[in-house]
């Protein structure tokens, strides 16, 4: 990777606007979409300097339809580009809903794989920035229960940089997820890094008592967690998941078995939630392993609060201590 | 001063509404006045007589596509078939004036627009047929699949006009839209890009007067659909849908246009269905039986025999030809259909990703238990 960038200190910020400038250096048929991304650099910044180097047809600020934007992405990526839209925030995306789900996912199969649709929808979701409403969705969900896409979350500054190159490399449409409140943490970060696959899980923190199963923004929260409950006697695993679909039963079952039991910490609502599709999934695969149910931590299930109440919705490190302390270890 | 206090005040930013001249004259966008007609006008004399004949011949194919197309669905033979019949200028007038290198995207009921393009019958049937989603290869075809979400295609079009526009190539987008899909924000959208961008897409609104069972006047209060235009920047033109070289020739213009960097062109047909909905519909709810016999008057094939022989540019010999190709295209269909086609289950994996999840692997093997126990259990029975 001779273009990109050396290695050096960065947020995440900075490092998944240098996975779009290296990706756009080494691939001419990337192009970069959305609104505001032009002059602006995006209103997180993601795009900054992007039209300046590749120019407005290769970075273009669009009129403020977001299914207007991934409608005319799809067609760029039917006539053979790479096209990655930025949606500006995660409850703005929803009128681009119909686009994604009936033919973004559905593209490739509707056509018997001969209209593949490399596209990378990054949108930046959660909350926990003091947003007002409709700036703080966790919606996951929504993108993993539909078949035909992947669903990426990074959490740290490595992985926002290689995820996101991975992301735009597949022949399958992604939406890439970034946790909006984790944009400005610093960390090493090193481009030439072999990039991780889409699809593998991995673990922060080795543990003996339980294992902490998470992704995107509640990764700090978890590894806070983890540390605090040391006090407590509990030695916690961290699982950072990192990508949604596909979903990494092996490294997550492996891990359960070992450890017995588990937590699940995510954001967004629990019912019917991803947490419910990983407990399930635990469950299922992993039942003569467990000595405790596999419980979740995540928000409630209340439209996303004002910003002065949101630290209530949010999971914190009481809450998932509570959960551990559930896990029935008087057994 | 107070925030309010404007005295002080001597000019006023050039932004604020009324305050700049329009960025575009509108006079040369409104649509004509009337619908362009050729049939019965001085002309049709200038148009070539090759052209005529052939633009008759597809139409006659056509309609013969449409009606046996329509009778497989009462034998069970296709799941649905939404007819365009009575819209036939429409559909062959779309794929004549589109190159090789051209981008057709059409709509469920535009299948007819796609055999005239050149795709296989049958495969273009294969949607309707049921047993895949799309029957023919789009990059092959430069034709999209037929699109069931009304006017989510349209962007797509923009989308892919725009791509080729920046690798210079000349390649011109036609989208294929109904005049209920007007009322839909996908279309407004991609009419909007188009504009913006200046894309090389022309945009064909086939007005048939219904969406479903709701009459356009419950659809939209535009003065026509091709009034539309003005609001996005862009041309609308107004054509009589029935009249196959007037919509050819309109069509071809806006095509032409686009490939030369003249941007998009909203262009509204107007046509009848003179079917219903689909099999499925009953038409007879909500439309007179004296509208549907005033357009049977109007019917798009008869217009063009009975100018095309008064013009002396059609006889017995070229009729009875157009006849006998589209009975033989009827026979096809028939045969072919008449037996099952071979589905293979596991096809279902195939193509949702590139590589198949893990996940997807466990189910494509779910499945394929289910089919050998189902074998082992028929051979059991026969043994």
């Amino acid at each position: 990777m001779s273009t990109a960038t050396p290695v050096r200190t960065s947020t995440m910020a900075q490092a998944l606007n240098a996975a779009l400038r290296d990706a756009m250096r080494e691939d001419r048929s990337v192009h970069v979409l959305g609104e505001d991304v032009g002059a602006l650099g995006g209103v997180f910044r993601i795009t900054d300097g992007l039209t300046a180097e590749f120019g407005r047809d290769r970075c273009l600020d669009t009129p403020l339809a977001e299914a207007g934007i991934l409608g005319t992405a799809i067609g760029m990526a039917m006539y053979g580009l790479r096209p990655v839209v930025e949606m500006q925030f995660d409850a703005f995306a929803y009128p681009a809903m119909e686009q994604l789900v009936s033919h973004v996912a559905k593209m490739r199969n509707r056509t018997a794989g001969k209209l593949p649709l490399p596209i990378t929808i990054r949108i930046p979701y959660g909350g926990g920035i003091g947003g007002v409403e409709h700036h703080s969705d966790s919606s996951e969900a929504y993108y993993a229960q539909t078949p035909g896409l992947h669903v990426v979350t990074p959490a740290t500054v490595g992985d926002a940089y290689g995820l996101l190159r991975a992301s735009i490399a597949s022949d399958d449409p992604v939406v890439f997820l970034e946790p909006k409140r984790l944009y400005w943490g610093k960390d090493s970060l090193d481009p030439a890094a072999p990039v991780e696959p889409i699809g593998r899980a991995v673990l922060r923190r080795t543990g003996s008592s339980a294992v902490l199963i998470t992704y995107g923004p509640s990764l700090p929260v978890c590894l806070e967690a983890a540390e605090a409950a040391k006090a407590e006697g509990w030695d916690l695993a961290v699982l950072d998941l990192r990508t949604l679909v596909p979903f990494d039963d092996e490294t997550v079952c492996r891990v359960v078995r070992s450890l017995g039991r588990a937590v699940v910490v995510h954001e967004a609502s629990g019912f019917g939630g991803t947490g419910a599709e990983i407990a399930a999934r635990v469950t299922e695969r992993c039942f003569h392993h467990l000595a405790a149910p596999v419980l979740r931590v995540t928000g409630f299930d209340i439209p996303y609060p004002p910003p002065m109440l949101e630290h209530h919705h949010l999971p914190g490190v009481d809450r998932i201590l509570d959960a551990v302390a559930r896990l029935q270890w008087e057994d | 001063m107070t925030v309010l206090d404007h005295r002080h005040h001597t000019s006023v930013p050039g932004w604020r509404p009324g305050a700049t001249a329009p960025r575009t004259d509108p006079a040369p966008l409104l649509p004509d006045a009337s619908p362009v007609r050729v049939l019965g006008t001085p002309a049709l004399e200038k148009y070539d007589p090759a052209l005529l004949r052939e633009l008759y011949r597809r139409l006659v194919v056509g309609r013969r596509y449409n009606q046996q197309a329509t009778v497989l669905t009462k034998q069970g033979r296709l799941a649905v078939y939404p007819a365009s019949t009575g819209q036939e200028a429409c559909q062959v007038a779309a794929a004549m004036v589109l190159g090789a290198g051209d981008w057709l995207f059409p709509s469920y009921r535009d299948t007819l627009a796609v055999v005239s393009r050149g795709v296989d019958p049958l495969e273009a049937l294969t949607l309707l047929r049921g047993n895949a989603h799309t029957g023919y290869d789009p990059r092959a075809t430069r034709t999209a699949p037929l699109c069931t979400p009304l006017a989510t295609q349209a962007p797509h079009a923009v989308g892919l006009a725009h791509a080729a526009r920046l690798s210079a190539e000349p390649v011109v987008a036609l989208a294929m839209l109904g005049d209920g899909g007007t009322s839909e924000g996908d279309f407004h959208e991609a009419l909007n890009f188009a504009a913006v961008l200046q894309a090389p897409v022309v945009f064909l609104v086939q007005n048939n007067g219904y969406a479903i069972s709701v009459p356009l006047t419950q659809q939209s209060a535009a003065p026509s659909l091709a009034h539309k235009a003005v609001g996005y920047g862009m041309p609308g033109r107004l054509v009589d849908g029935n009249d196959a070289p007037a919509v050819h020739a309109v069509l071809g213009e806006a095509v032409e246009r686009a490939r030369c960097g003249g941007g998009p062109t909203l262009v509204e047909a107007l046509t009848y269905r003179l079917e219903a909905h689909t099999n499925a519909d009953d038409a007879t709810r909500y439309r007179e039986d004296e509208e549907v016999a005033a357009w049977r008057e109007h019917d798009p094939v008869l217009l063009m025999e009975r100018h095309l022989r008064g013009a002396g540019l059609l006889d017995d010999l070229l009729v009875r030809q157009a006849s006998e190709e589209a009975e033989a295209l009827a026979a096809r269909m028939r045969a072919e259909f008449h037996s099952d086609a071979e589905l293979d289950p596991m096809s279902l994996f195939a193509h949702v990703y590139a590589e198949p999840t893990p996940q997807l692997r466990e189910q494509a093997a779910q499945l394929a238990a289910e089919l050998a126990a189902e074998l082992a259990a028929e051979a059991e029975v026969q043994h």
